[in-house]
């Protein structure tokens, strides 16, 4: 009896701590901030979400993400092909290497592009000769964005491209489809739930990140500066108001894709 | 479509698949290729489809060579195991696929589709997908399919397999009927010999790789050509030593030989049940299970043990019962032949001992 | 067609992520050993891998176990109702759609000095904001989905069956998570763990707000690397930037390693 009793309390005393844990570290934090940015009133906000600098910076993050997630659709989606459905040398070292951008730390990566793309290096020579630069303007914000959420399409497409029964694609042989017909109407539609979502996740990654691009980025006001730079500038200058408005503005918005993600991806399975 | 196979061989590294097959198939008919699994049947299918490449062997449709054509241009209608339907296009969408992609007409695909709707018994299902069908629906979808670009031959590997036992039998004649009104030349696999029974025009027995023999259900059944064929088909029992059985002292004659006896070969009752007693011998019932129209009953018969059926109208046999056992006829083989031997003293109505 | 995709596949992994990893490497040894080991042998160097060495360990062992523990209770509760666990299940992974700095942004703003929560603190001492403890918050913030995201799956899949067919046989509920349900889950938390210690080690955004940088104190090694590159010290950015590198890649390897055992489990 006592040791049922002690086995209750220590499980009561169990969850409570974990939820507990739960709500302070997630839910409080996240409450927290949209609590904050309402704090000095509304019309503050309003000024502060109004100001066209950090318009610019959110608009120019949305902008540079999506050129970055079709990047990512495009090489994402031929990587994964190519790792399922090819056997050659080396095949194992590339699938292994996909998931290089999770493990290396933001800022590691920002570095290589930075000693890739700098003006003493090659390709920084070789497009200054033809009239443009990469680094610290908006083309090295891409690559960046790129790198950091490179393996996300293909770790979603993958799993489908394995799981789908080759007798699928050899039926539409068999009814007379070439090869690129069947691509393009029974391969294709199989990938695109996990190429749409891949492709969701990479963008809500973009639409955050922070160190890779900090360092590659001009960081110039409405020309290279994204809104997490734009929200970290606030905060190094005192102007917890203003981080805190563009904060509630990206949040909001990301927690939109993630949600949208995570409803695909439930019905997907309930259908 | 009328077609050759001759000499076919598939290698899978170092699995020999199928080995020297050759086969002819008549314009209409419909065949089955019946083995166990494992045992080169989709392999042969799946040459003949396109599907896998041929190593050895010419395969003709109307005498001319296809080995080097693929799929696409066969004019084959494949119905595959798991169906494979395109899971995200509906009913119609499926059926239309290989209208489109040969490029026919709208109205012309839209009439060929409602037709075949209309022939499957889908109507109403059109614009489901296949998620939303049942397992005898979709491999109605996925014949539909295979034949709506009017292929001359039809391929099926095992259509019935992931069906429930009981629509099974449904499927089944409705296939056949279907394929009898259409005349379309067809070839299935299966491994189960009932169905290869009940559906074929003429039944193909695959065993590792080789063609063990071709003929219709009945002459199979009949007239087994060897050991495997006779085992496969119908229900047996092997007896080792068969000249201990009354009536076949004769096989004495050729040592190491074995018999296969069907249930069917049997007869078992009082002394009363037969005319000529002379030819029977005492049995000891061991079991005897209900099979729902029937009994089965395992007999000892010295050191052999038979099985055979006895009607439900007949005094019911316990086990441990004495009878009256009469085998009509065995099927012997050895290492080097096979035959089939009818009891002896079931000939000579004047036996020679008492 | 086939060697065009094979061909530009491999291009593109080459450029990606080869070759900034050797590029990193030449970086490093510009100036020839001296100048790699003298980036790292700096006293601010030592203090910054010292202390990612200390979050990235506590992160990891306290979200292991809470982590485990929500994902248990997340499929297999029964004092949850359902829409309560669906609606924590969503919550879960909103870290992934927060960026760094704002996770960092929030903590400033719950528990910075000005704070009330913050200076209740710092009358007690302790400070959080610009010191150990809010930096582990940050990272603890940030890697907090990646175990229940690896384990949650595995639990729904395998069911509750073989649970309850061990309490049937009188095995307690301790007896029944250590000798049926941890062996089943054992490698998907591996796998988790080894992607909290590659983000807690990362970790760069988040901390570079809550830490402020401070050298020598509150200054880990991604925000070192930050610091040199702003100071034009590349050699010694590149140098410490290549041992993270490194154990990157020995945490990649890793996670061969625990995929290819989870597939096996």
């Amino acid at each position: 009896m006592s040791s049922m009793l002690q086995g209750r309390w220590w499980s009561w005393g169990f969850r409570s701590a974990v939820m507990l844990y739960f709500m302070v570290l997630i839910i409080f934090p996240i409450l927290g901030i949209y609590g904050q940015s309402l704090s000095s009133g509304w019309s503050d906000f309003a000024s502060n979400i109004t100001e066209p600098l950090a318009w610019k910076a959110v608009l120019l993050t949305i902008r540079m993400a999506l050129i970055a997630t079709v990047v990512n659709i495009l090489v994402g989606t031929m990587s994964a092909w190519v790792l399922i459905r090819y056997r050659f040398p080396g095949r194992r070292l590339l699938n292994s290497l996909v998931d290089l951008p999770f493990a290396l730390p933001t800022a590691v990566a920002g570095l290589m592009i930075l000693l890739l793309l700098g003006p003493r290096s090659f390709v920084g020579q070789l497009s200054e000769k033809l009239g443009f630069t990469i680094l610290f303007h908006q083309p090295a914000i891409i690559i960046a964005m790129v790198f950091v959420t490179f393996p996300f399409v293909i770790r979603a497409v993958q799993p489908l491209l394995e799981e789908m029964d080759a007798a699928e694609e050899e039926a539409a042989y068999m009814l007379g489809a070439t090869k690129a017909a069947t691509f393009w109407r029974v391969i294709l539609p199989n990938m695109l739930p996990g190429i749409l979502s891949g492709a969701m996740l990479a963008f809500s990654r973009a639409l955050a990140e922070f160190g890779a691009v900090v360092l590659v980025a001009g960081n110039i006001p409405g020309k290279t500066l994204i809104a997490s730079v734009y929200i970290f500038g606030e905060i190094e200058s005192d102007n917890t108001v203003g981080a805190t408005a563009v904060s509630v503005l990206l949040l909001t918005f990301s927690f939109l894709i993630l949600w949208t993600v995570n409803y695909v991806q439930m019905r997907r399975k309930g259908g | 479509m009328h077609i050759e196979v001759s000499g076919l061989n598939k290698k899978f590294g170092e699995f020999q698949a199928v080995k020297d097959v050759n086969f002819e198939i008549e314009k209409g008919q419909l065949i089955g290729l019946l083995g166990p699994s494992g045992g080169g049947k989709t392999s042969i299918l799946r040459m003949l489809a396109g599907l896998e490449s041929v190593d050895e062997g010419e395969i003709l449709f109307h005498g001319k060579r296809v080995n080097d054509l693929p799929p696409q241009e066969r004019g084959i209608g494949f119905v595959f195991q798991n169906y494979a339907l395109f899971k995200h296009m509906t009913v119609e969408g499926n059926i239309a696929f290989g209208l489109e992609v040969k490029k026919w007409s709208k109205e012309k695909i839209k009439a060929r589709v409602a037709e075949l709707v209309e022939l499957t018994g889908l109507s109403g299902f059109e614009k489901r997908y296949p998620h939303q069908l049942s397992g005898g629906q979709r491999q109605r979808v996925a014949f539909a399919r295979a034949l709506a670009p009017e292929p001359q031959l039809l391929l099926l590997d095992e259509p019935f397999a992931a069906i429930d036992a009981k629509i099974r039998h449904e499927l089944r004649s409705w296939l056949r009927d279907m394929i009898d009104r259409l005349g379309i030349t067809s070839i299935f696999v299966t491994h189960d010999q009932d169905e290869a029974i009940e559906v074929a025009d003429q039944i193909m027995i695959i065993n590792k790789g080789r063609l063990e023999q071709k003929g219709s259900p009945w002459e199979i059944y009949k007239n087994p050509q060897s050991p495997f064929v006779a085992s496969f088909i119908g229900e047996s029992t092997i007896v080792d030593d068969v000249s201990s059985l009354l009536g076949f002292g004769e096989a004495a004659a050729w040592p190491g030989t074995k018999a296969l006896i069907r249930p069917e070969y049997v007869e078992v009752g009082k002394p009363s049940d037969f005319e000529l007693l002379s030819a029977t011998a005492k049995g000891r019932v061991r079991h005897v299970h209900f099979r729902g129209s029937e009994w089965l009953v395992e007999v000892e018969l010295g050191a052999a043990r038979l099985v055979t059926y006895r009607s439900l109208e007949k005094e019911i046999l316990h086990p441990g019962d004495e009878v009256q056992v009469l085998i009509h006829r065995a099927y012997l083989f050895n290492d080097n032949d096979s035959w089939v031997m009818e009891n002896k003293l079931k000939e000579d109505p004047m036996p020679v001992h008492i | 067609m086939r060697r065009l995709w094979i061909g530009l596949t491999v291009a593109v992994f080459a450029l990606l992520l080869v070759v900034p990893l050797v590029r990193i490497t030449m970086g490093a040894f510009n100036d020839g050993w001296n100048g790699f080991t003298h980036g790292l042998s700096r006293p601010e160097t030592l203090h910054a891998l010292f202390m990612t060495l200390t979050i990235v360990i506590i992160v990891t062992v306290i979200n292991a176990f809470f982590g485990v523990m929500l994902s248990l209770y997340l499929v297999r509760a029964t004092w949850l109702g359902q829409k309560i666990k669906q609606l924590l299940n969503s919550i879960v992974d909103l870290p992934f759609a927060v960026s760094p700095v704002i996770g960092g942004l929030m903590i400033v703003l719950l528990l910075g000095p000005d704070t009330a929560l913050g200076a209740l603190f710092g009358k007690a001492g302790i400070s959080i904001v610009y010191a150990l403890p809010g930096m582990i918050i940050a990272t603890l913030f940030v890697t907090f989905p990646l175990i229940v995201r690896e384990v949650m799956p595995v639990l729904q899949e395998i069911g509750s069956a073989q649970e309850e067919a061990a309490s049937t046989l009188g095995a307690s509920a301790w007896t029944t998570f250590w000798r049926v349900t941890w062996p089943s889950i054992q490698w998907c938390v591996v796998y988790g763990v080894v992607l909290t210690v590659a983000r807690a080690l990362g970790e760069f955004g988040a901390v570079l707000v809550v830490s402020g940088n401070i050298i020598n104190k509150t200054q880990t090694a991604t925000t070192l690397v930050y610091q040199d590159v702003e100071n034009f010290n590349l050699t010694a950015a590149n140098s410490i930037a290549l041992v993270l590198a490194a154990g990157s890649v020995t945490l990649l390897l890793l996670m061969e390693w625990a995929k290819s055992r989870r597939e096996v489990h």
